[in-house]
């Protein structure tokens, strides 16, 4: 599908295991949005909301398709997405937590999507080259995700008494996650010392110089941040992703290898 | 066995599925044509990564080239650079505004480290010519177009978004 990847040594498990991440997040927040196809509140939206989660699945296909080639193991994209047990997954813990309502989908594509406007900004200079050219496609997608969902939180926000309430309650419940984005682990030192991928120190400011003017134009309240931690991107997952596993694999489970 | 001027003819009478006004070639997703002893190699990009188009322009692609005696066609996804509107031909454009699809103009959706104020563009509707439009949703039928209303003849429209 894209050319060969000729490299002089094998990429590393960390490597490995940052694609991963990369290709999780997209899957498991492209699930969890197509949740809402025929469900959205208004048509637009559902329409928007369903190409949101095509963009996230397309791109999760092209990194889990990248990251089976790194591992050489011969898993393709959809033993990867369909047949990896619950702590094989490196998604974010944020990305798995239940749509429950406009506001809280809404709150965290925003969040989501700030993050990966700019992690996106600094891969595509990553020494990996086809995650690069990953990282190309994927950025101008993410920007119309960034723009659609900035805007709809600030008509929420700064809207009615009870769409503000429902954002803020969305924020609240979200913000604490929202410390997983930045958290290292050995991964994290590997990969940023071979250039694969950005340090997250220089990420989380920028990050934060993105979403708290949206937030505050919003009329919503940052709250404080807590000892409250996730581990979604180690492997260790919230009580949401059996349950969101259990309906994404159901049909490969039952009929392993079924093509169509 | 095909040339290769002819092979890019023949792909230029291939519709996009999703928006039939314009063929794969003017949409720039063709992005190299290798002709080989036993046929031919076709070097495609996506627009969108998500698009559910692209396998079936993949195929399209194929049983045009097949039928018409290219021997073994294979096809490659190219990603580096990645697909842009400005691609687009300008022939292209106006034949997509007489499909009732508005071409890209401007620039693409920026993201940056900046307060995000609502975007305002104004557009002519492809119906009645009229600026006097707004935006529905900066989604529309599919991932490449917005939806778009004429506040003049009260019809609505599609933008093909810049990307």
């Amino acid at each position: 599908m894209v050319a060969d990847m000729t490299q002089a040594t094998p990429p590393s498990l960390e490597h490995v295991e940052y694609v991963l991440r990369l290709g999780d997040n997209a899957l498991i927040l492209g699930q969890r949005l197509s949740e809402w196809c025929g469900r959205a509140p208004v048509l637009e939206e559902d329409l928007a909301l369903a190409n949101m989660a095509l963009d996230l699945i397309g791109q999760s296909r092209l990194l889990l398709t990248h990251a089976g080639r790194l591992e050489g193991k011969g898993r393709d994209e959809d033993q990867m997405a369909f047949l990896r047990v619950e702590r094989d997954y490196r998604n974010l813990t944020m990305v798995e937590v239940p749509n429950e309502d406009f506001g809280r989908t809404t709150v965290r594509n925003f969040l989501f999507s700030a993050f990966q406007v700019l992690l996106w900004e600094k891969l595509v200079a990553s020494s990996d080259s086809e995650l690069a050219a990953i990282a190309a496609k994927s950025l101008k997608e993410a920007r119309y995700h960034l723009n659609h969902s900035a805007e709809w939180v600030i008509r929420l926000g700064d809207g009615t008494e009870v769409s503000h309430a429902r954002t803020q309650a969305a924020l609240d419940y979200l913000w604490p996650y929202s410390a997983e984005l930045f958290a290292a682990n050995p991964t994290d030192d590997a990969v940023s010392a071979a250039a694969i991928g950005p340090a997250w120190g220089e990420l989380e400011a920028a990050w934060e110089a993105m979403v708290l003017p949206v937030l505050s134009e919003a009329t919503l309240v940052v709250p404080a941040r807590t000892p409250f931690k996730t581990f979604g991107k180690f492997g260790r997952h919230s009580e949401h992703m059996g349950h969101l596993l259990a309906t994404m694999q159901y049909m490969q489970r039952t009929y392993p290898g079924a093509t169509w | 066995m095909l040339t290769e001027s002819e092979a890019w003819k023949l792909l230029d009478t291939v519709p996009d599925p999703e928006v039939p006004a314009v063929s794969v070639v003017e949409l720039g997703i063709i992005r190299e044509l290798r002709c080989r002893d036993d046929g031919i190699t076709v070097v495609v990009t996506p627009t969108y990564s998500g698009c559910p188009a692209t396998e079936v322009i993949g195929l399209a692609i194929r049983d045009t080239l097949a039928a018409a005696g290219a021997g073994r066609v294979e096809l490659e996804t190219r990603l580096d650079p990645p697909w842009t509107s400005d691609w687009i031909g300008e022939a292209a454009r106006e034949k997509l505004r007489a499909y009732g699809i508005v071409p890209p103009t401007g620039r693409a959706a920026v993201g940056g480290a900046q307060p995000i104020r609502f975007v305002k563009q104004a557009l002519s509707c492809p119906r009645c010519g009229s600026r006097d439009t707004e935006r529905l949703s900066e989604f529309g039928s599919t991932a490449c177009k917005a939806t778009y209303r004429c506040k003049s003849c009260l019809e609505p429209f599609e933008y093909f978004k810049p990307i």
